[in-house]
């Protein structure tokens, strides 16, 4: 079977959930084959087998992680010169896409992003709209290139042993034209990452300030999952752009989505409408949350969220 | 500083968005035609930049006749002018083949920077800064939330999973912003009576240089097989709080292994 080549999402050697997921569904289509970029590979090596990395590209240069994009890409087109892969999956997440965007140009490819499963003949699904329309594309040159939306794929254990083979790219100086100086990581305490999490608890308009937020996080840590926020709380400044959840924010797809004092206006619908499981709380009967939700109390938030909170700390 | 601003017309999120059947394309006369959100951001971000290092910006549209209604409030919001590429034989056109036209146009109207928003509200690929940074062999400053300019240096901060990255470059560059990176200002009259005067260079494919054969449905690299409406999410129940609301959610979890 062919190898389908997976660009590992990584933080400094910290494997990302959605790598996983990406090995567990490129393992369905052919065989997986990571490919690594940057520093960290020793600490990753494991769990990379865990999940069925049969074989892993390392480039441990870190010249290839001191650049926006541009070398991943580069990496990725001489793989795919080299290897003849079937396939190239990445994650779709704002750098992800990036890479398979310059990935595409570099090999004439045609490349689908934000895909939410992807099926034998890389025929991929995509859920548009703001969830509205389910859509099957496939790319029809070159080698497909897929970005993966996180959560969309259970990923599975399938240990392997693999055979890692060292890799190098030349930067051209294209490639070196938008330099990283520094990295800044922003505390996010022990909370999962916000387009990985099984569980997200968003709080909106109806939470009325920053300093309520913390009602917000005490259920999202009850639940051990991560805080999002609408447009509305985080344009009120009442917490951080990055945990935007919607249409000009992030796009979450976890298992369960809880949104507190959340209208769920059309820009938040966007973002969070594919969640497997919706629950909200919000006082106003026809807020169109409720149109989404599996489960829905209307109520003060300010009393059923600390409940609610309470009451699941309890059945631990 | 020669400032051209992409500018995508989309259908608005707030009507019925559609794809026809015969083609799979998107429908552009179900729905009203608005500007793509974040490219309004990148206009503010344009015109910020000229207010404070002189130029001029130009906004750029590939799209139909009717996205001149988004060409008219760029100018309003106060663009210096315009151009617009419009041929039917850029119909269908995927992301691949619209960052090549793109890479046509800018061709000939030079460029200092290139700003554009992070990703468009229908197809919502955000692939194009990263595609027209690797054709045009410049720097890609994606993701940014912050900008500044100093004589022909840019740094900017770059919007990442884990918090942001400080990204330095040299002009030229691609641009591409997020949300948080500024307000958009509003048209005002006085903005809008001057729109009306200014300049607005029509394109076809013939004018930009760009060959027929690499754009449009029928050449594109990616093909839309089928599509449906998405399964309407089975009625969830509704109750009103009656002092019990968190212990009864409680439950819910629980009858679905959450907790």
């Amino acid at each position: 079977m062919a190898e389908i080549l997976v660009l590992v999402d990584h933080v400094d050697g910290e494997v990302k959930k959605v790598a996983l997921e990406l090995l567990t569904l490129a393992n369905r289509l052919g065989e997986a084959a990571a490919v690594w970029v940057g520093p960290g590979y020793e600490n990753a090596k494991d769990k990379l087998g865990e999940y069925g990395a049969g074989k892993v590209y390392v480039a441990a240069d870190e010249e290839l992680t001191s650049y926006v994009v541009a070398p991943k890409a580069a990496l990725l087109a001489q793989l795919v010169a080299d290897k003849s892969p079937a396939a190239v999956l990445v994650a779709a997440t704002g750098e992800g896409k990036e890479v398979a965007g310059r990935l595409a140009v570099k090999t004439g490819s045609g490349v689908l992003t934000d895909v939410v499963d992807v099926t034998d003949g890389f025929v991929a699904e995509h859920s548009i709209f703001g969830g509205g329309i389910i859509a099957h594309a496939k790319v029809k040159t070159g080698t497909p290139i897929i970005a993966v939306r996180p959560n969309s794929v259970a990923p599975e254990a399938a240990p392997a042993t693999p055979a890692e083979e060292q890799v190098s790219v030349a930067l051209s100086d294209a490639d070196k034209g938008a330099k990283i100086v520094e990295k800044v990581v922003q505390e996010k305490g022990e909370r999962p990452d916000l387009t990985e999490a099984a569980i997200v608890v968003s709080g909106g308009r109806g939470v009325g300030g920053a300093e309520n937020f913390s009602i917000i996080e005490g259920l999202a840590d009850s639940l051990g999952g991560a805080v999002g926020a609408s447009r509305a709380a985080t344009d009120a400044g009442w917490y951080p752009h990055s945990f935007q959840v919607g249409q000009t924010g992030k796009t979450v797809s976890p298992q369960l989505y809880i949104a507190v004092g959340i209208s769920g206006a059309i820009q938040h619908r966007a973002g969070m409408q594919t969640s497997k499981t919706i629950v909200a709380i919000n006082k106003d009967p026809e807020a169109p949350i409720f149109e989404l939700v599996d489960y829905g109390i209307v109520g003060d938030l300010f009393q059923v969220a600390p409940q609610l909170t309470e009451e699941i700390t309890k059945r631990k | 500083m020669n400032i051209v601003v992409l500018v995508k017309q989309v259908p608005d999120t707030e009507s019925p968005r559609k794809l026809k059947s015969d083609d799979s394309t998107l429908d552009r006369a179900a729905a009203d035609g608005v500007i793509n959100e974040l490219d309004e951001y990148a206009i503010e971000e344009a015109l910020r930049i000229k207010e404070a290092h002189g130029g001029e910006v130009t906004v750029l549209t590939m799209g139909p006749g009717k996205a001149t209604d988004s060409i008219r409030k760029s100018l309003a919001m106060g663009a210096d002018k315009a151009v617009h590429l419009v041929d039917d034989g850029l119909a269908g056109s995927d992301a691949l083949q619209t960052s090549y036209a793109l890479q046509q146009v800018l061709g000939r109207t030079g460029f200092d920077l290139v700003i554009l928003g992070s990703e468009s509200t229908d197809a919502r690929t955000g692939v194009l800064a990263a595609m027209l940074a690797e054709r045009l062999g410049v720097a890609q400053v994606s993701l940014a939330n912050k900008v500044e300019i100093d004589g022909s240096a840019i740094k900017a901060q770059r919007q990442t999973d884990y918090g942001f990255d400080r990204v330095e470059a040299s002009l030229p560059a691609v641009v591409s912003v997020v949300e948080k990176i500024n307000e958009p200002r509003y048209p005002s009259f006085k903005g809008i009576m001057a729109a009306k005067k200014k300049p607005v260079e029509t394109l076809g494919l013939g004018d930009a240089g760009i060959d027929a054969a690499q754009v449009g449905l029928a050449n594109a690299a990616t093909e839309v097989v089928d599509f449906a409406e998405a399964p309407p999410r089975a009625k969830g129940e509704i109750v009103t709080d009656e002092g019990d609301g968190g212990v009864k959610i409680a439950e819910f979890l629980a009858s679905k292994k959450f907790v």
